[in-house]
């Protein structure tokens, strides 16, 4: 006989109801001793790691990584005698007689049948047997018809069969297909929802709660400018040749992000914020630039503690070391903390600026759109003006009316600018 | 340019060099205010202890994250506080724990599967404290302080200080955290330790977090400064060095049970952990500060100097190593295997005989447990 042993996920922060899977450390078929990290999961107080109670061979994990499972339910089945014949039958093993002494959250039990087949992730729970096989069993109907069905993701169980002997015609499936779409019967789905409904949790809720607090706590400005940076491309160009630099991606956000900085010291009310508390401006006197990366997960807005002390070169592996983390999915609580101010390179994606919303607690937000090849009135050295291809960029800088006002959003937009259109300013 | 700290600077910053007798590379040194025969040290049985404590632990956590234990507090790092202090104890000495000191538990000679009763919920307590001299851990902060120095009082009274007999004399450890350092009941408990000159030693291992709170947002000076405000002698130790530990909670103990009165030992260390499994520690602390002090680890510095000095063999450590996995084995049948109480128990140790009304409330609760989960009703 195997020994198969399933491992419910426990309650392990006192009195929680859920945990969200991140990654699995283990495949069906691995071997694993007891206390080998399986799974690593998100509960509402802190990602964990969760240890084998086990040691055996891995015959299923029962949920996918980003599902929500509740506490209680099967996370995986270990078999522990691996070794062992198949049981037959399936049928329920008697209850352990340990498990009556475990008093708290679920933890292992022993698991009721040797299935190995992976339940789909999102199945409500089990049933006896395979519902869509049993459905099925109920239903008569030539093979081609069957395909047809499935091609036009028409259940065969929901439709009225109408030939002989009871059998399902592919009229009747036709029907039962128009019935279930009228209006786009042409489109095969492979769903008949018309809609997904996508629970809201992790980044996407975090994401959701700060833009809501940021939008209707700080009355948002936004004001935008067209900058020629064709002076700073090709300084991006001459940095990217030098030897210190050869290992680093020398960006045109790594200027944008310079430039910002630069702006920034001369217009120190930007980096502040509201105590709303205390009735007070808190000015910061030292520069966290948050920097939103998108990632698998979301829209994460780690920052780089102390970046106005940085020299270029540490801001490149600052922002490399930041992206990369956060790809990984690997960016703490902690980098997400303490920003002052944030840049947000909307220009990534192609487009020409937008209207950032304030990472709450800022009072200032910079968008760097794409920098595009664009035609550019240029004043030649006689005074005469002609029209050049330059490199131009879009900027837009949103920053809440209650620190500052029109004049100094606009001082820090144009400063930050004019740095980008002439580098060599930031000599000054 | 100035940059604003986000977070108070650990307690170190606070100054006053902690007394220390073995540094973080294994060097022995001698110190004038600490002085330590020796002779009269086990090294390998100290090193030993501070080994299995933390396997203990190691194995507790795991077994919460199996869903074995609702709750527990780690003790990592804090070894070579908890086995040094314990090892300068006498078995007549009454020990009055927190929640955390599973390393003197483990020292006083207490079954370790007894300490997982509480945090799986099937005892209130778990061990008989007189058997091996070891209350009851205390979960109410700052609260075991008082119940030592009651002790004491009783010690003091029964004559049991300054008698000269060394199997009489007797004195009591109570341990405490820093975040018991702001708490009401460890200053009256120093205040009736010192106006009675009571036979009690005050062990805090500053562990730098109170949960959340570091120790800077609850003092201006370090902790061993406060006892000399109560009127008795406050000394600030490396709680990473388990030698400085155990030199200064002897010297203390010693001056307590022959009627010299209470000390404050301030053991600075670190909880490397979480506050407890529930609690998220990367929320409040920086990581870099954690990295820092996990490199001063207590158990490393011992076993280079053990092994610096030739003072045990490979056999010792393979043999250590075997002690930990039959430990971890003991504590994972022995957690699985603890007695559920049964439902009447609660009731049955408030009074030594039971009201009528009380009687009443078990009957009735004990009608309602046999009816078993209702529909809709967690098991």
């Amino acid at each position: 006989m195997t020994s198969p042993q399933q491992f419910l996920l426990p309650d392990v922060g006192e009195g929680l109801t859920e945990a969200e899977i991140l990654a699995w450390s283990v495949r069906p078929g691995d071997t694993v001793e007891v206390n080998q990290i399986l799974v690593e999961v998100e509960t509402a107080k802190a990602a964990v790691e969760l240890p084998s109670p086990y040691a055996g061979v891995v015959s299923t994990l029962h949920a996918d990584v980003g599902e929500l499972l509740a506490v209680g339910k099967p996370l995986i089945t270990i078999d522990t005698d691996p070794s062992g014949e198949v049981a037959v039958g399936g049928r329920a093993r008697q209850p352990d007689p340990q498990q009556a002494a475990l008093l708290v959250g679920y933890g292992p039990q022993e698991s009721g049948t040797g299935r190995r087949r992976r339940r789909p992730a999102h199945a409500p729970h089990r049933v006896e047997g395979d519902g869509p096989n049993r459905a099925a069993a109920r239903t008569a109907a030539k093979p081609p018809v069957r395909k047809l069905a499935k091609d036009l993701g028409v259940d065969l169980a929901t439709v009225a069969p109408t030939g002989p002997g009871n059998t399902i015609t592919r009229e009747d499936v036709h029907e039962a297909a128009r019935r279930a779409a009228p209006q786009t019967t042409s489109a095969p789905t492979t769903s008949q929802a018309s809609e997904t409904r996508i629970p809201i949790r992790g980044v996407r809720r975090h994401t959701a709660a700060a833009m809501v607090a940021s939008a209707f706590t700080a009355p948002h400005v936004t004001e935008f400018i067209t900058v020629d940076v064709t002076a700073t491309m090709r300084l991006r160009e001459l940095v990217a040749g030098r030897r210190e630099f050869r290992e680093l991606r020398v960006t045109p956000l790594l200027f944008f992000a310079r430039s910002f900085l630069i702006a920034l010291a001369k217009n120190p009310e930007a980096n502040a914020s509201w105590d709303e508390f205390a009735q007070e401006i808190v000015l910061k006197h030292y520069v966290n630039l948050g920097v939103a990366a998108a990632t698998d997960r979301g829209l994460v807005v780690p920052n780089i503690k102390g970046a106005d002390r940085m020299s270029l070169h540490e801001l490149a592996q600052a922002l490399a070391a930041l992206t990369t983390t956060a790809r990984a999915g690997r960016t703490s609580p902690q980098d997400m903390t303490g920003g002052t101010v944030t840049l947000t390179n909307v220009g990534v994606f192609g487009v020409d600026t937008g209207t950032p919303i304030l990472n709450p607690g800022e009072a200032a937000i910079l968008a760097v759109g794409a920098v595009r090849r664009m035609p550019w009135v240029v004043q030649g050295d006689n005074g005469d003006e002609r029209i050049e291809p330059r490199w131009v960029a879009q900027l837009a800088l949103s920053f809440d009316h209650r620190l500052m006002d029109g004049r100094q959003g606009s001082e820090l937009l144009a400063d930050t600018a004019e740095i980008l259109r002439e580098p060599g300013l930031a000599m000054l | 340019m100035a940059h604003a700290v986000q977070h108070p600077p650990s307690d170190t910053s606070l100054a006053d060099p902690p007394v220390q007798l073995l540094d973080p590379s294994g060097k022995l040194s001698a110190d004038v205010r600490l002085p330590l025969d020796m002779a009269t040290v086990d090294l390998p049985a100290l090193y030993r202890d501070m080994v299995l404590a933390r396997r203990l632990d190691t194995e507790a956590i795991a077994l919460q994250r199996q869903g074995e234990l609702g709750l527990w507090p780690s003790l990592r790092g804090q070894e070579a506080a908890q086995v040094g202090a314990a090892h300068a104890l006498r078995g007549q000495d009454m020990v009055f724990p927190t929640y955390r000191e599973h390393g003197v538990a483990w020292c006083r000679g207490l079954d370790p599967v007894s300490l997982l009763g509480l945090f799986r919920g099937t005892t209130l307590g778990g061990w008989d404290p007189y058997e091996h001299h070891f209350n009851l851990y205390t979960l109410v902060i700052g609260a075991q302080t008082l119940h030592a120095v009651g002790y004491a009082m009783g010690l003091y009274r029964d004559g049991s200080t300054a008698s000269g007999e060394p199997d009489r004399d007797t004195a009591v450890l109570a341990f405490l955290g820093d975040g018991a350092l702001s708490e009401g009941e460890t200053n009256e408990a120093f205040i009736w330790a010192a106006a009675q000159n009571l036979p009690v030693v005050f062990f805090c291992q500053n562990n730098q977090w109170a949960i959340s709170a570091p120790y800077s947002v609850q003092s201006q000076i370090p902790a061993a400064r406060r006892a000399a405000g109560y009127g008795f002698p406050g000394i600030r130790v490396d709680g990473n060095d388990v030698l400085a530990c155990l030199a200064a909670t002897r010297q203390a103990l010693d001056q307590a049970r022959s009627g010299g009165g209470p000390t404050l030992i301030e053991a600075v260390t670190y909880r490397v952990n979480a506050h407890t499994t529930a609690d998220d520690a990367s929320r409040y602390r920086p990581a870099e500060e954690t990295e820092d002090w996990t490199a001063r680890d207590p158990l490393e510095r011992l076993r280079t100097h053990l092994q610096a000095v030739g003072a045990v063999t490979d056999e010792y450590f393979t043999d250590l190593e075997q002690r930990e996995r039959d430990l971890a084995e003991r504590l994972r049948s022995g957690c699985r295997g603890l007695a559920e109480p049964d439902a009447s128990s609660p009731f049955e140790h408030t009074y030594a005989q039971m009201p009528a009304d009380l009687r009443q409330q078990l009957r009735e609760h004990m009608e309602f447990v046999s009816r078993g989960p209702q529909d809709g009703e967690r098991k």
